[in-house]
């Protein structure tokens, strides 16, 4: 996964250094990712506000009913009343409170952002404080409910000229995310704000602890592979990370493939049904050479490189 | 002898240690060794980590959360430790995405809303105010001339009302309307039951309002410009109707019913249009400091301050929905408003106490 988003987006990664003097790659959210979350987000809106709706009406209709039973106008016109005060302070929550909420829990992210992988973070490396979440909310105004209410209004071309530059204008807004290196949008710029991909990986299995990663012999074949200073010298960190992948994977024509192209430039005679043991004691011992090669100091990147 | 050798090593717990050590001996790898010796940690951390963000505080015991710093230093330093050592890919990819999540809860917002809330209204929100003061004049003076303008234009050209004024206010109140007529939209008689609606027209202009100050502070990214427009137009409605109660001896009394709830709401709504202007100037003179980081604490300051517009038009309205109907009078209308007014000055520019120190 990491192997992969470094091959794709090295050039959204940025360096972010902890106050232990750690420093990790935070990886900026790349634009679809971010559109997708805010599309679901106003999905969600949309139905929580439908919803609320629909069950305020239910409930009035409810008042309604009791109010012909009863016979008296009065107390049904406040009750009436109350709803239509509830329905306004629910509206204006959902539309201005619903990012807040969300962003300002524990994981930075709305349930849309949270689906796409993504939270906001702050971007000088410190705490995302109450003030941050509230500045980049409120911007959402010009950048997206303005330039779809202009759009619509220049479609219908009643407001001319003036209109499509509204609405251009509007637009430069809603497209800013596109115009620089961190995809920030207008309320990003001013709340110091970014957002990020949120990995969550699971631990896999460590790969040393098979019988034949440890030298031992395998149970197809009753080899057990050993290899020398040359044929372990062939190859890199970068393939050895390639094979793990393929290991983890457990694919076997992968493996086949792998295990064929291995034998060829160390030079051995490639053999057919054993190649998860032979691929195994080999990334073992790979791993092994080029590790210690670490401690002192050597490394190899890849097959290109000396060492 | 073999027998009571399991039952001690079973009851001293000696058993798992073995099987442990066992599996730690198995690993043919040093680094996958090292890995073993503190997996254990890490999925601790782990399970930490995945309760406190799925937000159930409540469900981590206190042990925990006093365990999850040192945990964080733990796995971090295992990450800085792995990286020189190890080459097993996923295993660092999983130490990066643990340490980077831990990391957002350990530096993470820690104060709770409560907290937030009273350092916000205990010296945050007054300083900010006090911080974007020169806003608060270039705002204030264009609200001023738009007033003014407004005026100007209905008094050359009555036609120009209807188009400054919308169409929801100018009911009984157009040009031409008799004093008696307008009077009645200030006051209500003594028998008339009045208190129908007015709550929801209440909870509407508040809604409405709110989206139009968050609008004119959202408008301030564009250099401010836009904001002021804003304001000049949003006056200009005040000044035309001003005009409009001037001409039939009413200026007092249609003070006094605006300054209600209207020294709050037009205070908001200054504070709004000053804080998107004060974002616009930090973009156009970022001044000694860099643009971005000129822009970033512009941007904090303002969104303090329209916290806090949000709450004043909460009081706004509910000043408009009740307290004008309860207070039948100009005179007692103007001591409302007036006292408002002093209450807002008071708290935004004698109220100093420093939000850092009482943190």
């Amino acid at each position: 996964m990491s192997a992969l988003a470094a091959g794709s987006g090295a050039r959204r990664q940025r360096l972010m250094v902890t106050p232990e003097g750690i420093g990790f790659n935070l990886v900026v959210a790349n634009r679809g990712a971010r559109l997708a979350a805010l599309l679901i987000d106003l999905v969600i809106i949309g139905v929580l506000e439908v919803a609320t709706t629909l069950i305020l009406v239910y409930i009035a209709g409810g008042i309604d009913n009791l109010d012909h039973l009863a016979g008296r106008k009065d107390t049904a016109g406040q009750a009436l009343q109350f709803l239509t005060i509830v329905w306004f302070a629910a509206m204006f929550l959902f539309r201005n409170g619903y990012f807040l909420f969300f962003e300002l829990g524990p994981r930075g992210a709305t349930p849309g952002k949270r689906m796409t992988g993504i939270r906001i973070a702050s971007r000088d490396g410190g705490r995302l404080t109450a003030e941050m979440v509230v500045a980049r909310n409120l911007l959402r105004d010009i950048e997206l409910f303005l330039p779809i209410s202009f759009l619509l209004v220049a479609k219908g071309g009643d407001t001319g000229a003036a209109g499509i530059a509204a609405a251009v204008w509007f637009l430069i807004f809603a497209l800013f995310p596109c115009f620089n290196r961190d995809s920030l949008r207008a309320g990003d710029l001013i709340a110091g704000t970014w957002v990020v991909e949120a990995p969550r990986t699971k631990l896999q299995e460590a790969m040393s602890l098979s019988h034949t990663a440890q030298g031992g012999a395998s149970h197809a074949t009753g080899t057990a592979y050993r290899f020398g200073e040359n044929e372990l010298a062939a190859y890199g960190e970068y393939e050895l990370q390639t094979l793990e992948r393929v290991l983890r994977e457990g694919r076997l024509e992968a493996m086949v493939a792998v295990h064929e192209a291995i034998c060829r430039k160390i030079g051995w005679n490639p053999g057919a049904g054993d190649e998860r043991a032979f691929l195994e004691a080999y990334y073992t011992q790979l791993r092994a050479r080029l590790e210690s090669g670490m401690r002192l100091g050597v490394r190899k990147a890849d097959k290109w490189a000396g060492g | 002898m073999a027998f009571a050798d399991t039952g001690i090593a079973g009851l001293f717990g000696g058993r798992k240690a073995e099987v442990q050590d066992a599996a730690i001996a198995a690993a043919a790898l040093r680094s996958d060794r090292f890995r073993q010796e503190r997996e254990g940690d890490w999925q601790r951390l782990e399970a930490i980590v995945r309760r406190m963000e799925a937000g159930r505080m409540g469900k981590v015991p206190d042990e925990d959360l006093l365990a999850l710093p040192v945990l964080y230093r733990t796995v971090a330093s295992s990450l800085s430790v792995a990286r020189e050592t190890s080459l097993d890919a996923a295993t660092l990819a999983y130490l990066e995405a643990l340490v980077q999540r831990a990391w957002f809860l350990v530096y993470g917002p820690r104060t709770g809303f409560a907290a937030w809330l009273r350092r916000f209204l205990g010296g945050g929100w007054s300083a900010a105010v006090r911080a974007i003061w020169f806003d608060l004049l270039i705002a204030l003076a264009v609200m001023v001339a738009g007033t003014v303008v407004g005026w100007l234009l209905v008094s050359s050209d009555p036609d120009w009302y209807f188009s400054l004024v919308p169409s929801q206010f100018a009911d009984a109140r157009v040009p031409g309307a008799s004093h008696e007529a307008l009077k009645a939209t200030l006051f209500h008689q003594p028998g008339e039951h009045q208190e129908d609606a007015l709550s929801v027209f209440a909870a509407y202009l508040f809604s409405n309002n709110a989206q139009v100050s968050i609008l004119a502070f959202a408008l301030g990214f564009a250099f401010g410009i836009p904001s002021l427009l804003l304001l000049v137009q949003n006056t200009g409605t005040l000044g035309a109707m001003l005009w409009l109660y001037h001409g039939q001896g009413l200026t007092l009394d249609f003070v006094g019913w605006l300054s209600v709830h209207g020294t709050t709401e037009l205070f908001a709504i200054l504070l709004a249009g000053a804080s998107g202007l004060h974002v616009g100037r930090s973009i156009a003179f970022p001044g000694a400091k860099g643009t971005m980081q000129s822009i970033r604490e512009a941007g904090q300051r303002a969104a303090t301050v329209m916290t806090g517009v949000v709450l004043m038009l909460v009081v706004a309205a509910m000043l408009e929905g009740f307290a004008r109907q309860l207070i039948n009078n100009t005179e007692g209308r103007l001591t409302v408003g007036l006292s408002m007014l002093a209450i807002w000055l008071a708290y935004f520019f004698t109220f100093r106490r420093d939000p850092k120190v009482t943190a």
